[in-house]
């Protein structure tokens, strides 16, 4: 989807110098305590933006409370049928794959929640008496947080259909500096469109089975995507060695452990960032994105021979 | 026959350890997972497949490359960028919303089905098991989900089964809601963080939005008291009950590892508070 200024998300147009996705598969590894603590590690060395594209249960504001300043609302356009022009002859429910538009006796329906906006309808109306107005799904707000750039979306409750939203948070990566794309959890559609075209992935997961099962999963989808990935274990320490065993066999390099701590856990449930809290993983942090730069890097190189 | 289903909002609050406890307390019933793009809960149930279906759903646009004249209409009608200036559909991208197909003026692009995911039927030894795996990156989650409850619901009406107990997905989205359509009761896991009591308004929201009844389980209770309050109070504000206060403690962890329910590792407030959590739910749908 393009935005109102003609940007493209995909493709060659964005110049940005590093872009960041952290996902994870399996919900509450850590994803955004990762994300909020390496954007605040860099804040001083690069430009940093964090745009949370968990827009279902966006939590990354919580932890950075940005000072918000701007929200713009994410729409779809769905049909409106100009009924004086509509001659019921049923192109429209034709096309629609997602039954969204549908003849009965001498009316058009409509039901909004479940049209994509492909614009299909529209278009191949031939009497030109489909017209797009945009229904609300969600919105987009912008914010400041030190020094960091803030951008989230919110779905609204009650709606579906996460992808709009999040492809509308997306169009606001930094060109000139480094973003961070908090992820949303599993491996699905949402997932992908949070994760696809960023230069690198941080899989945040726990050392149970279940944090195993959803780490192969979510490496499956960097590899599908062909995004290079590395680990971060947290929680090191519970659980089992079954993530560390599938890491090395793989080849995935873990770039940080986080121990469990019942005080990282307390200070979280306050809203307070990991490095904010304990200020000496800042360094850590500042390393886990120097050895990503230098993986991304190798890795752009070996795309592009 | 009565249905409740166990969502988090946030993910990561405990869902899965508790619905495997329940299904070790409850009698009667058909277990399922609705996380069909995180399934986890037959890691701790263990099932024997017996059945297992392919899922087939959603389509994907191709190009034949040899029809197509590069004239640029379906790239430039395409609302999800799906298409690369080679001409080449990228199938991550791709609603398959089939406008290209239709507008082609050369027929060059077909329509085909996409194989999304496995949904199995299982047994377990505390009955039987539907669940699903979405493919990676899949769409149509949503329908997927709603495939495997029906599923269940068949097996408990065949079998005569009291419950259907639900492992549900995280967030408020399309798979959320396709699990919470016409249940008997969510169950609401969630964690006294701050992160964890603004995500739980958010599904409690689309809870009330779809006029489904809840309660409330607190899990980890003890890692902030406070907040723990403010969940009370706010859950009472809304006339929903607590039916629980789960303290943090390793031996669910330890459970995991051993692979087991925690109601069947341990005896200690956590599996009895669990227990008094199962009895809330089947109080409430009797």
């Amino acid at each position: 989807m393009r935005c109102q200024d003609g940007k493209r998300v995909g493709g060659k147009e964005i110049t940005a110098k590093m872009i960041i996705s952290v996902a994870s598969g399996k919900g509450g590894t850590g994803k955004t305590l990762v994300a909020t603590s390496l954007a605040l590690s860099l804040n001083n060395r690069e430009p940093v933006r964090l745009l949370d594209c968990d827009v279902e249960e966006p939590n990354a504001h919580i932890l950075l409370k940005p000072l918000f300043t701007r929200k713009q609302v994410v729409s779809i356009p769905i049909p409106r049928v100009d009924e004086t022009k509509c001659t019921l002859c049923g192109k429209c429910a034709e096309v629609c794959v997602y039954n969204a538009i549908a003849v009965v006796g001498e009316k058009v329906l409509i039901f909004p929640e479940l049209c994509h906006g492909c614009g299909a309808c529209s278009y191949l109306c031939p009497e030109g008496a489909i017209s797009e107005v945009g229904r609300e799904v969600g919105v987009v707000e912008f914010g400041q947080s030190g020094g960091i750039e803030f951008v989230h979306g919110k779905l609204n409750i009650g709606e579906a259909m996460a992808p709009p939203v999040i492809r509308q948070v997306k169009m606001h990566i930094n060109r000139g500096g480094v973003t961070i794309v908090d992820a949303p959890p599993g491996t699905s559609c949402p997932v992908t469109e949070a994760v696809k075209d960023t230069d690198f992935c941080v899989l945040v997961t726990e050392p149970t089975s279940f944090g195993l099962n959803d780490l192969t999963l979510a490496v499956d989808m960097v590899k599908r995507l062909n995004i290079p990935c590395g680990v971060v274990i947290n929680r090191d320490g519970v659980g089992d060695r079954g993530v560390e065993e599938y890491c090395l066999k793989e080849g995935i390099p873990i770039l940080l452990r986080i121990p469990l701590d019942i005080k990282i856990a307390k200070f979280y449930s306050r809203g307070i960032t990991l490095v904010d809290g304990m200020p000496e993983w800042r360094e850590s942090f500042a390393r886990l994105f120097d050895s990503v730069k230098q993986i991304a890097r190798k890795a752009r190189r070996g795309k592009s021979e | 026959m009565k249905e409740v289903v166990v969502l988090s909002g946030k993910g990561g609050t405990g869902k899965t350890s508790i619905v495997a406890s329940l299904a070790s307390l409850a009698k009667s019933k058909v277990m399922v997972d609705c996380d069909v793009d995180a399934a986890d809960l037959y890691l701790l149930l263990k099932p024997v497949a017996q059945e297992n279906h392919e899922f087939w759903s959603g389509q994907k646009a191709v190009i034949t490359q040899d029809r197509c004249t590069e004239c640029g209409l379906c790239r430039e009608l395409c609302r999800f960028e799906a298409i690369n200036d080679r001409f080449v559909v990228d199938p991550v991208s791709c609603e398959g919303c089939g406008f290209c197909y239709n507008i082609c003026p050369v027929d060059a692009i077909t329509m085909s089905e996409s194989l999304s995911g496995h949904w199995f039927v299982s047994q377990t030894r505390y009955g039987p098991l539907v669940h699903a795996r979405l493919g990676i990156a899949q769409e149509n989650s949503g329908k997927l989900v709603a495939l495997v409850r029906q599923e269940a619901k068949q097996i408990a009406e065949v079998q005569g089964l009291s419950y259907i107990i639900s492992d549900g997905p995280p967030g408020i989205g399309c798979p959320v809601i396709s699990s919470i359509s016409g249940v008997d009761l969510v169950l609401i896991v969630t964690e006294p963080t701050l992160s964890g009591m603004h995500d739980l308004e958010r599904v409690i929201g689309v809870c009330h939005h779809f006029a489904v009844p809840v309660i409330v389980g607190i899990n980890k209770y003890d890692i902030n008291e406070d907040n723990s309050h403010q969940i009370e109070h706010y859950c009472h504000s809304q006339k929903i009950e607590i039916a629980a206060r789960i303290p943090f403690d390793n031996v669910v962890t330890e459970a995991l590892v051993q692979g087991l329910p925690v109601v069947e590792y341990s005896q200690n407030t956590v599996a009895h508070e669990i227990a008094r959590l199962w009895r809330a739910v089947a109080e409430y749908l009797s």
